[in-house]
């Protein structure tokens, strides 16, 4: 009974809010992989479009619940997300056509378009501020439970409760689909096979007479959509506020690069082992160790390896180990 | 026009910009801003030493700005003498005791191998984090208990205590000043461990590196209350100048303040701030002589030749690695003591307002405004962005007003514009880089 306790406090706790988390940062690598394969730059800017798409969804959102519509027991966000993602793609498409496209045809060196993207940055963080606001936005509505602590206590008996946010559900499953289509695309249209070969030899790819203009669009959308996706769940799990999303950007990099820069398999793994390394380092094992141990040996203290404001700490350590022992990430990545 | 020329009236019109804040909006404001834009140059200095004779990118210049603002609070605060003996010298064992398990891992790696090697890292890690966090923790528990709502910190060095005249009065504490160097010194240490580690990455990496180190200065300087008091803030640093207070209260000051026709009040402000101009303006002519030195001497022309090719100049037996850690070291330096100056100047260390879009990107449009390679244009991007960052606000709330007087008072959309202007700056410093970036990469005073 107190192995079946431990294990259910260690996934209400730390498996399923990682989860979660994980699948968030996924999805959020996994744009900045596909603008480093493609189009060759580390965007500094995602984390303010993951925040304008956001932004442009809350607007949506609260423009269907003034009209009435509601999406029943699921957030009426996920409803508007169409709309986030349309009003994003045409944001970064205007970007790319009046800021990074003049860069691209002069060959400009990378770390040029870095800093441009820095500009970007500012542009598009002011933007969000003026559309709405600097204030911190919950848009979660719906049925806030897919299953309370109270009600799996009474239905297994057990002293610990596993409560599971509809939010977090919502999570996994809409990662699962977006992933799915994405490596759908990626292998199996020809569009997708283009924008692979692209990213794998860029000379080879023109001269069998690929588009690049047409990749480079194709890219931009489903950086967009990916953006507004994460950006969105992230949002109806905790809240939404321009700044942490800027903040975000740092794990995001560091789940890419672990995963190695360029790769999206590489991404996914990235996001959930920095995902799992911030909760469970974070995390107080008290709870858990009551259980686990004889009563003799019982912790006194949290046993909690860090404290929750070290969680960039963690993300960070894990980057530079990884980048110490493989430097193109776990899966191999690219490096220029 | 020749450039020499082109140069004088950029910094004539930088100039006449002050002059005119000061006409319009009060000599108090335009030198608050000269005295923050003289800050700003300085760490536009630093990083244009990192990014425009080396081409390093770092994007961590807030948590060395950071350093520098703790240095003076570990030089320039009193000792808290109850807090050193509650736990001072177990919190320093305790920090010994984790460098010294990183120590003990290192040293297992290096002499034992296969499964042993595993093993005793793992052990070494376990039982080193263990018994440092039963010391660490017990220390900082003691230091925190003392008097939490004034002190529950170690203090600073500064054991010559607040000196006051015969009326009681604060008098200026010049032992502040050694936090200037103090906060370059510290802000080097940090450059160097990061340099270690990072530099022989590629450039992305180390701008992520940079970015993950100084979000990680910040969260200690926030949550480690026992070294700076965290997110309560210290308040009252010493200060080199005169106090105003002091000065309002001396006969002899009052007398010449109604000679030149202004009151008291105004007077003791500018006066203070005029010393700090005076102040900030040495530390800056001082670094970029040295900065124009190393630019014009054969390190500096090394210094480039490794920039723009360096493969090239590895074949010539330049070692790359080594002279990108000296750069880097040496351009974090100059922004700490730059963060000890602001610190300084604002006379409180808040951990809380240290956000990397104010005090890294801006920064960096600073530097790609005014001229990356050029140190006169790091100066000059530095004053005037900083210029522009603070007029920004006022400007955009009164086109507001203009654009929004059509409409009925108190009308949403009315508000909602007025509103907008707070966020102005933002955009405006996003639409320079990217304006500058596109029609003259090369800023305002291009590299020669």
């Amino acid at each position: 009974m107190d192995f079946l306790n431990a294990l259910v406090a260690l996934a209400n706790f730390v498996i399923v809010p990682g989860l979660a988390y994980g699948a968030q940062l996924a999805i959020g690598a996994l744009g900045v992989t596909l603008i480093y394969g493609i189009l060759r730059f580390s965007n500094f800017a995602h984390g303010d479009t993951m925040a304008f798409g956001t932004a442009m969804t809350i607007i949506g959102t609260n423009a269907l619940l003034a009209l009435g519509i509601t999406f029943g027991p699921l957030p009426t966000a996920l409803l508007a997300l169409p709309f986030g993602i349309g009003a994003t793609i045409l944001l970064v498409l205007l970007t790319d056509w009046l800021v990074y496209k003049f860069y691209r045809d002069q060959k400009a060196k990378p770390v040029i378009l870095v800093i441009v993207s820095m500009g970007v940055m500012f542009v598009m963080n002011g933007v969000v501020r003026f559309v709405i606001g600097v204030r911190d936005i919950r848009f979660a509505d719906g049925e806030r439970f897919l299953i309370t602590a109270r009600d799996f206590k009474e239905m297994t008996g057990l002293r610990e409760g596993l409560a599971i946010k509809t939010t977090q559900a919502i999570t996994v499953v809409v990662a699962i689909i977006a992933v799915s289509l994405l490596f759908w695309f990626l292998n199996k249209t020809r569009t997708g096979k283009s924008m692979r070969a692209f990213s794998d030899n860029e000379d080879l790819a023109l001269l069998s007479g690929i588009n690049p203009d047409w990749v480079v669009k194709v890219t931009w959308m489903i950086v967009a959509a990916l953006a507004t996706t994460a950006g969105v769940l992230y949002g109806l799990d905790k809240s939404f506020k321009a700044f942490t999303y800027f903040q975000l950007l740092l794990p995001i990099f560091a789940a890419a690069i672990v995963g190695g820069l360029g790769n999206p398999l590489g991404a996914i793994a990235g996001g959930f082992v920095i995902a799992f390394s911030e909760v469970t380092i974070t995390y107080a094992w008290k709870k858990v160790l009551v259980y686990m141990m004889p009563d003799s040996l019982e912790p006194d203290g949290l046993v909690q390896l860090m404290s929750t404001d070290y969680k960039f700490a963690v993300s960070f350590a894990i980057l530079i180990i990884v980048l110490l022992f493989k430097p193109t990430g776990l899966f191999k990545g690219q490096s220029v | 026009m020749n450039p020499a020329l082109k140069n004088t009236l950029l910094f004539a019109f930088v100039g006449l910009l002050l002059v005119g804040t000061g006409f319009v909006q009060g000599w108090n404001s335009a030198l608050f801003i000269l005295n923050m834009g003289l800050v700003s140059a300085i760490m536009a200095l630093g990083v244009n030493l990192q990014w425009g004779f080396a081409g390093l990118f770092n994007i961590g210049v807030m948590g060395f700005v950071a350093l520098g603002g703790l240095a003076t609070v570990l030089i320039g605060m009193p000792p808290v003498g109850e807090a050193w003996s509650a736990g001072g010298l177990q919190v320093i064992a305790g920090l010994l005791l984790g460098v010294a398990t990183v120590v003990a891992v290192v040293f297992l790696r290096k002499k034992l191998t296969g499964r042993a090697r595993t093993l005793g890292t793992i052990a070494a890690l376990i039982v080193g984090f263990v018994i440092y966090r039963a010391v660490y923790d017990a220390g900082v528990a003691g230091i925190e208990a003392v008097d939490p709502a004034s002190t529950g910190y170690l203090g600073g060095l500064n054991i010559f205590g607040p000196h006051r005249n015969a009326n009681d009065m604060l008098l200026p504490d010049y032992f502040i000043l050694l936090a200037w160097p103090m906060g370059g010194l510290l802000a080097a240490g940090a450059a160097w461990i990061i340099g270690k580690t990072a530099l022989g990455l590629r450039s992305d990496y180390l701008a992520i590196a940079t970015l993950g180190i100084a979000e990680i200065i910040i969260a200690v300087m926030k949550n480690e209350d026992w070294l700076a008091r965290g997110v309560k803030n210290v308040n009252g640093l010493p200060r080199p100048v005169p106090y105003e207070v002091t000065l309002q209260s001396d006969p002899g000051f009052i007398a010449r303040a109604a000679s030149f026709g202004l009151d008291p009040l105004t007077a003791s402000t500018i006066y203070t701030k005029l010393c700090y101009t005076v102040l900030f303006a040495i530390v800056l002519l001082v670094l970029l002589w040295l900065a124009q030195k190393a630019l014009n001497s054969p390190w500096g022309r090394m210094m480039r030749a490794i920039r723009d090719n360096e493969t090239a100049a590895e074949a010539m037996g330049k070692d790359v690695t080594a002279r990108h850690l000296q750069i880097f070291i040496l351009g974090s330096a100059i922004c700490g003591i730059a963060g000890a100056m602001m610190t300084t100047l604002d006379g409180q260390l808040t951990p809380g307002t240290y956000q990397p879009l104010r005090f890294t990107f801006l920064i960096w449009v600073m530097v790609i405004v005014g001229g990356s390679g050029n140190n006169f244009g790091a100066v000059l991007g530095g004053i005037l962005i900083w210029w522009l960052w603070v007029q920004v606000e006022p400007m955009g709330l009164g086109l507001m007003n203009i654009l929004s007087s059509g409409l009925a008072d108190g009308s949403e959309l009315k508000e909602r514009m007025i509103e907008s202007a707070a966020h102005m700056r933002l955009l405006t410093m996003g639409l320079v880089l990217l304006l500058v970036l596109r029609f003259s990469p090369k800023g305002l005073i291009p590299e020669r």
